[in-house]
C-alpha cells in the first residue's frame, strides 16, 4: 500500500524537522563558540564543529511542486545518512536543516537567505524548477553559498555557486533525437510542451537540430498552458499532420491528461512513436503505466538500470522509503549531490566555499553513481550518458539505448 | 489543405466535433455543482475544486480496495465508486455548511476568504494522507481506448462516458430543481427568503441540503475526471478558474445559462485551438467572454429574480 508508506514517510520527516529546528538554535551557539578554536575551517563563517557540519535542504514539501520534489528530498536524505554511516565528511557528521520552499519562488529565496545567513550552512541541496533556482541564485552569489541542483533543465546558465547534477538541454535533446531519427527512420516531428521556459528553450534547440543536423521537418510546435487538462483539439491537429515522431515535454497535472487522452484517442505505442523529456518513474506512477506502454523517455537514469551499483541503490532506497517509492531521473540526480559535495570538500580539505568551488572546477572529481561513473566538469555540469527507456505497463522503463558520454555544453553555439 | 483525402478531412471534422462536445460536457459537469451553490445560494465556494479531488481520491481508494479484496468485481467498481464519491462529498459539504458556511451567509467576501483557506487546508490534508505524488486508479477496461466507427475515426470511450454522466447529472439536477418538492423549496428560498420562511419552509435546512448537493455533484465530477485527468492533492485547483468562468458567464441564477455558457465556451475554445495555437485559442476565448460580460454584466441568460 504505497499511500500508507508515504504517510509514514511524511510524518517521520516532519517530526525530524521539528527536532532539528529545536536543536539548531543551541547548535548555532556552540558552533560560533568553536570558530575561534578552528580558524582553518571558520574562514567563511560556516557552521562546522569538530563533530558536525550543517547543510541545508531546500525543496517544496508543500504546494504544487511537492508532487515532484518528494523524491529528491528522500534521495538526498538517503545519501546523507549513508555518508554519516561511513563517518561523515572530513570526520564530521552531517546535520541537515530542512526548509520548505512551499512551491513559491520568493519563499525559496527567503529560505535560502535564512539557511546561509543565520544557519551558516556549508551547502544547500535543493530547488527543482528553474524558477526556484533563478530566485535562489542572487542570494547564493551574494552570500557565496553552494547549491546542488538536481533537475534536468534548459541550460544557458553556469554559476560558480551551483553544481548542476541533472542534464542540461543539449545532453538530453541531441542524442535522443539522433536515436529516434536513426532507429525509427523519422523525418517529421511534432513538438509539444507546457508553456514555460524549460519546454520552450528545449524545443528551440530541438527544432534547430532537427532542421539543420537531421534534415528533418517540424510539422507542428505547440505549447499548452500549465495546468491545462484538455488536449482534444491538439491531438486532432497531430492526427492531421501525421508526424513520424511526437516529441513531448508536457509537465505536471497536464502530463497525466495528455497521456490519458492520447490513449483514448487511439494513439499508442503500437501505432505512433512518441519520445518525451518529462516522464520519469515518478510521473509514470500518476499517469498509469497502461497509458504509457510503448512510448519512449530520454533520461540519464531509469530505475530498471541493470547494474550492481544501481540494484544496491534501489534496494537501499526502498528499504528507507517503502518498496513502492518510485525512483526517477531527478531522484537519482539528487542522490549524487551530497556525494559530489563530500568528494569536493575532501579534495579541498576544507568546507570553505571558495576552496570547494576550486576543487569542483578541477575536473578531477568523479563518482560511481547508481547511473554509472559520472564526471564533474569544470563548467559545473556532469558528463554523463543519455538513455532511452521504453515504458511498460508496470510503470517501469526498459532501457533500449545508451549513448556514449556526453560533455555538458550549457551555452551551445548557434542556438 | 492539400495532400489530404476527403475521407481524412471528414474524419477530422467528426473527431473535432466530438472533441468540442467532450469539452462541453467536462465544463458542464464541473460547473453544475457550483451553479447550484453560487448560482442559487450566492456562496462563493473557492473549495469547489477540492470537493472534486475528494471524488477523485474516492475512486482511487475504491480501486485499491477492489483490486486487493474483490478482483472479480473490478469491471463494475467504477459505478459504485461514483455513487460513493457523491455520498462522501455530500457528507463533507453538509458538515462544512453546518460548521462554517452558515455563519457567513451575510458576509459573501468573508466566505470567499474562508473557503479559499479551506481549500488550502484540504490540499494539505490530501497531501499528508495520500502523499504528495500523484496517484492513478486502475480503470476498468471498458473505459479505456477508443471506439472506431470507421478505420480512420477514433471516438474516445472516456469522453463518451464523461458525456453520458454529464447528461445524466444535468437531467437529475433539472428534475430536482424543477420537478421535486425540494426543488420548489430551493427556488422559493432563492427568490424570497423571508416569504419562504413565512410560509413554513425551513430555509436553514434548504440551505444546508442545497450546499451539500452542490458539493456531492462536485465529487461526482471529480470522480469522472479521473478517466481523463490527474489525481493529486492539487488536481482540483486546475478546474476552479474554468468553473467560475462557466457559471459567471452563464448568468448566476440560471441552470440553462450554465449549459449555454459551457457549450459556447467549449465550442469556441475547441475550434480556436484547432486553427490557432493553444495559447491564442484561450486568449481569444477569454477576450470574447470579457467583451460579452461588459455588455451583459449578468451573463448570457438573465434570471428573473426580484431583488
Amino acid at each position: 500500500m504505497s499511500f500508507l508508506s508515504h504517510r509514514h514517510a511524511s510524518c517521520s520527516g516532519s517530526g525530524k524537522l521539528k527536532r532539528l529546528l529545536a536543536k539548531s538554535v543551541l547548535a548555532g551557539v556552540v558552533a560560533n563558540g568553536l570558530f575561534a578554536v578552528q580558524p582553518s575551517l571558520a574562514e567563511s563563517n560556516i557552521a562546522v564543529t569538530d563533530k558536525e557540519v550543517v547543510v541545508g535542504q531546500l525543496h517544496s514539501s508543500t504546494g504544487t511542486m511537492a508532487i515532484s520534489e518528494t523524491g529528491a528530498i528522500e534521495a538526498e536524505q538517503l545519501a546523507i545518512s549513508q555518508i554519516n554511516a561511513m563517518g561523515g565528511v572530513l570526520g564530521r557528521k552531517i546535520r541537515v536543516i530542512q526548509e520548505d520552499g512551499a512551491s513559491d519562488w520568493p519563499t525559496f529565496a527567503e529560505k535560502a537567505k535564512k539557511l546561509l545567513e543565520s544557519d551558516h550552512v556549508a551547502a544547500i541541496f535543493g530547488c527543482w524548477t528553474s524558477a526556484s533556482r533563478k530566485a535562489v541564485l542572487p542570494v547564493l552569489e551574494r552570500d557565496n553559498g553552494l547549491l546542488y541542483y538536481p533537475t534536468f533543465y534548459e541550460g544557458l546558465e553556469q554559476s560558480k555557486n551551483v553544481v548542476y547534477t541533472g542534464q542540461e538541454a543539449t545532453q538530453q535533446v541531441f542524442a535522443g533525437l539522433d536515436w529516434v531519427a536513426k532507429t525509427k527512420n523519422a523525418k517529421t516531428f511534432y513538438l509539444i510542451g507546457s508553456d514555460y521556459i524549460w519546454p520552450r528553450t528545449t524545443m528551440k534547440l530541438a527544432r534547430k537540430y532537427i532542421e539543420t543536423v537531421l534534415h528533418g521537418k517540424v510539422v507542428g510546435e505547440e505549447y499548452a498552458a500549465l495546468g491545462s487538462t484538455e488536449f482534444g483539439s491538439t491531438i486532432n491537429k497531430i492526427r492531421l499532420k501525421k508526424p513520424d515522431v511526437i516529441y513531448a515535454a508536457v509537465v505536471g497535472g497536464s502530463n497525466v491528461s495528455w497521456f490519458k487522452q492520447l490513449k483514448a484517442a487511439g494513439i499508442n505505442g503500437g501505432n505512433q512513436t512518441l519520445l518525451t523529456l518529462s516522464v520519469t518513474e515518478d510521473e509514470a506512477k500518476g499517469i498509469g503505466g497502461e497509458n504509457l506502454v510503448g512510448f519512449y523517455s530520454a533520461m540519464k537514469y531509469f530505475e530498471s538500470l541493470d547494474t550492481p551499483e544501481n540494484k544496491k541503490f534501489v534496494s537501499q532506497f526502498h528499504a528507507k522509503w517503502g518498496a513502492n517509492a518510485p525512483i526517477g531521473d531527478v531522484t537519482q540526480a539528487a542522490y549524487e549531490g551530497p556525494w559530489l559535495w563530500k568528494k569536493a570538500v575532501e579534495m579541498a580539505g576544507s568546507f570553505d566555499t571558495d576552496k570547494v568551488v576550486k576543487a569542483e572546477e578541477s575536473g578531477k572529481i568523479t563518482f560511481d553513481a547508481p547511473e554509472g561513473l559520472i564526471y564533474l566538469e569544470p563548467n559545473h555540469h556532469l558528463k554523463t550518458k543519455l538513455r532511452i527507456g521504453e515504458w511498460e505497463s508496470d510503470g517501469q522503463a526498459k532501457i533500449v539505448y545508451t549513448s556514449d558520454y556526453i560533455t555538458p555544453n550549457p551555452y551551445p553555439k548557434g542556438y | 489543405m492539400d495532400g489530404y483525402s476527403l475521407s481524412d478531412l471528414f474524419s477530422i471534422v467528426v473527431m473535432q466535433g466530438f472533441s468540442g462536445l467532450s469539452l462541453f460536457s467536462v465544463l458542464l459537469l464541473m460547473a453544475l455543482g457550483l451553479a447550484i451553490i453560487f448560482g442559487q445560494m450566492g456562496v462563493i465556494n473557492m473549495a469547489h475544486g477540492e470537493f472534486m479531488t475528494i471524488g477523485a481520491y474516492t475512486i482511487y481508494l475504491t480501486s485499491r480496495f477492489t483490486e486487493t479484496y474483490l478482483p472479480s468485481f473490478m469491471p463494475y467498481y467504477f459505478i459504485v465508486a461514483i455513487l460513493a464519491s457523491f455520498v462522501i462529498a455530500f457528507g463533507a459539504g453538509y458538515l462544512l455548511e453546518y460548521l462554517l458556511i452558515r455563519h457567513l451567509y451575510k458576509r459573501p467576501l468573508d466566505t470567499l476568504l474562508a473557503t479559499w483557506g479551506l481549500s488550502l487546508i484540504l490540499q494539505q490534508i490530501f497531501r499528508s494522507s495520500f502523499g504528495a505524488r500523484e496517484v492513478s486508479a486502475t480503470l476498468p477496461d471498458w473505459l479505456m481506448g477508443s471506439w472506431k466507427p470507421t478505420p480512420s475515426i477514433d471516438i474516445p470511450l472516456n469522453g463518451l462516458f464523461v458525456m453520458a454522466m454529464s447528461i445524466l447529472v444535468t437531467a437529475l439536477v433539472g428534475l430536482f430543481l424543477f420537478k421535486s418538492k425540494w426543488g420548489l423549496k430551493v427556488r422559493a428560498t432563492t427568490q424570497n427568503r423571508v416569504m419562504a420562511g413565512a410560509v413554513g419552509i425551513n430555509t436553514k435546512m434548504v440551505d444546508r441540503v442545497t450546499f451539500a448537493i452542490g458539493c456531492g455533484i462536485a465529487g461526482v465530477a471529480g470522480a469522472c475526471f479521473t478517466t481523463i485527468a490527474s489525481t493529486g492533492p492539487t488536481s482540483g485547483s486546475l478546474y476552479i478558474v474554468d468553473t467560475f468562468l462557466v457559471v459567471v458567464f452563464g448568468g448566476t441564477a440560471s441552470l440553462f445559462g450554465t449549459i449555454a455558457s459551457a457549450f459556447s465556451i467549449a465550442q469556441a475554445q475547441s475550434i480556436l485551438t484547432f486553427f490557432l495555437t493553444n495559447a491564442m485559442g484561450k486568449v481569444v476565448t477569454l477576450l470574447t467572454i470579457i467583451a460579452i460580460l461588459m455588455m451583459r454584466p449578468e451573463g448570457l441568460l438573465r434570471s428573473k429574480v426580484r431583488r
